[in-house]
């Protein structure tokens, strides 16, 4: 799994790291997205999928 | 089993995106009444709008994403009526499924009279496009609105150099959504942008010179000289297609807790509404158009989902990023939980002692993690 997150498009919502908060995280000056792996383990596949899914700004790609 | 999704923008793309993540592989129709390619809405007051992106980052998935979905795309041709689970449109199609989605969003308020040169609305990439071409040669700018899509319009005429007035009913902005704290700190930073507030006036009409709009009249009597108005009043869920459905209208296609508007057919994002708590609850957000739209997918696919959101939008305006979980309301007790009001805060809305919302400004990761306050209410 890869994955690529776009934090000029990236709204600083938060979704992803309530969704895997293993993977992602938030600056915390203006919370914008930042990738704490991106390679993460497959037992997070599921996870991952639902925050790219979730992202209102559609600024995470995920390639299996 | 088919599928068919009427409206091919958040929601629908959503809906079609995750019922094949979950593996569904019967076929899907995607119905659209705009030409364009799905694309996003947000960006249209924002980066689109001031000219640092263009069409192509707007779009929703990108071109290779959008062909793995697999989906049939019928684009430019609206739905004007259904029966059942049959869907008539514009151009005399007829389309079936075993399933219907309605994800038909909202048509902007405009105000009563003539369409005039200069004159805009925004909901569409056309009508962003539109006003983006007059913003470029415009002298001066009136928004009438002051509720977030004026806000951000305002903000965005402002970043572009431009003259700005803001009009709308309310004593400062957002007050009935946001409360008269908040309102009166947006009142501030736009002031201090440069943005001139008209505001606790209402907008009774607009003047116009040879098919051009040239000002905006408020209930006092003044008229606030333009060469470009946006009204930006709010809008309507697009439900005039569904009239003789048999489907209930009511401010939006009414659902029960699986989102369901009938047997077979599903309403989801900016249109829906649906039992929430102890009211009938419709939301016009960006996350509410995934989640309701992902509850939706579920539910086609067997599972019984009831819709349970926490709400959560987000706005920007000028440098100010503001995100809101749950649901604040004007007359709710406001304290900061976090930071200082003068730089970046966190706070919390209270009704009956209890927590309802909470906002951030310029604090996005810190409000995220008070967000745990609404999940335990
Ligand atoms: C300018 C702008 C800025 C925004 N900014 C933010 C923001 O910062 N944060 C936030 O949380 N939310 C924001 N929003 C709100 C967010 O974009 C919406 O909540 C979201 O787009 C709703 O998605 P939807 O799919 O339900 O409806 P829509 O996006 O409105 O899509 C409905 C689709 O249905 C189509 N359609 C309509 N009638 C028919 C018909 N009869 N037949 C077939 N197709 C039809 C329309 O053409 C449209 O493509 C903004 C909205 C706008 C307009
Ligand atoms: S969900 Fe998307 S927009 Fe929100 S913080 Fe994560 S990457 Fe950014």
């Amino acid at each position: 799994m890869k994955i690529i997150v776009d934090q000029d498009k990236c709204v600083a919502s938060g979704q992803c790291v309530t969704a895997a908060a293993d993977v992602f995280d938030q600056r915390d000056e203006d919370g914008i997205v930042v990738l704490l792996t991106d390679n993460p383990p497959d037992d997070l596949a599921a996870d991952v999928h639902q925050a790219a899914a979730v992202c209102p700004a559609l600024a995470i790609l995920v390639e299996d | 089993m088919s599928v068919l999704v009427v409206g091919a923008s958040a929601a629908g793309l959503t809906t079609v995106e995750a019922l094949r993540r979950k593996g569904f592989r019967e076929p899907i129709t995607v119905l659209g009444a705009e030409w364009h390619p799905p694309y996003d809405r947000p960006p249209l007051s924002k980066q689109f709008l001031c000219g640092d992106w263009d069409e192509a980052r707007t779009r929703l998935p990108p071109e290779a994403m959008l062909s793995a979905l697999e989906a049939d795309f019928v684009l430019g041709d609206p739905a004007v009526a259904l029966d059942g689970r049959t869907v008539r449109t514009a151009s005399g199609r007829v389309l079936s499924a075993d399933t219907v989605v309605i994800a038909t969003g909202l048509t902007p308020r405009r105000l009563p009279g003539p369409e005039l040169e200069g004159l805009h609305v925004l909901r569409t990439l056309d009508d962003a496009a539109a006003l983006r071409k007059d913003l470029v040669e415009a002298q001066r700018v009136v928004v009438v609105g002051d509720g977030v899509l004026g806000c951000e319009i305002a903000a965005t005429a402002r970043k572009l150099g431009l003259p700005v007035t803001m009009a709308g009913p309310q004593a400062v902005p957002l007050e009935g959504q946001l409360g008269p704290m908040v309102g009166g700190l947006l009142a501030e930073l736009h002031r201090s942008e440069g943005v001139e507030l008209r505001l606790g006036t209402a907008v009774t009409g607009l003047t116009d010179v040879d098919g051009r709009v040239s000002g905006v009249q408020l209930a006092d009597g003044d008229v606030l000289p333009a060469d470009v108005v946006v009204v930006a009043l709010g809008a309507v869920p697009t439900t005039d297609w569904l009239e003789g459905s048999g489907l209930r209208i009511d401010n939006g296609v009414v659902c029960d807790a699986y989102c369901r508007a009938a047997d077979g057919v599903y309403a989801a994002g900016d249109v829906a509404r649906w039992p929430h708590e102890d009211s009938l609850l419709r939301l016009e957000n960006r996350t509410n158009a995934t989640e309701q739209a992902l509850c939706v997918a579920a539910n086609i696919l067997g599972e019984t989902q009831p819709y349970r959101p926490i709400p959560y939008f987000w706005t920007d305006q000028f440098s100010t990023k503001i995100q809101v979980h749950g649901r604040p309301s004007a007359d709710a007790d406001v304290t900061i939980a976090e930071g200082n009001v003068a730089d970046r805060f966190v706070a919390h809305y209270r009704r009956d002692g209890r927590i309802v919302g909470v906002l951030g400004w310029n604090a996005p990761k810190q409000t995220r993690q008070h967000r745990e306050h609404l999940v335990q209410a």
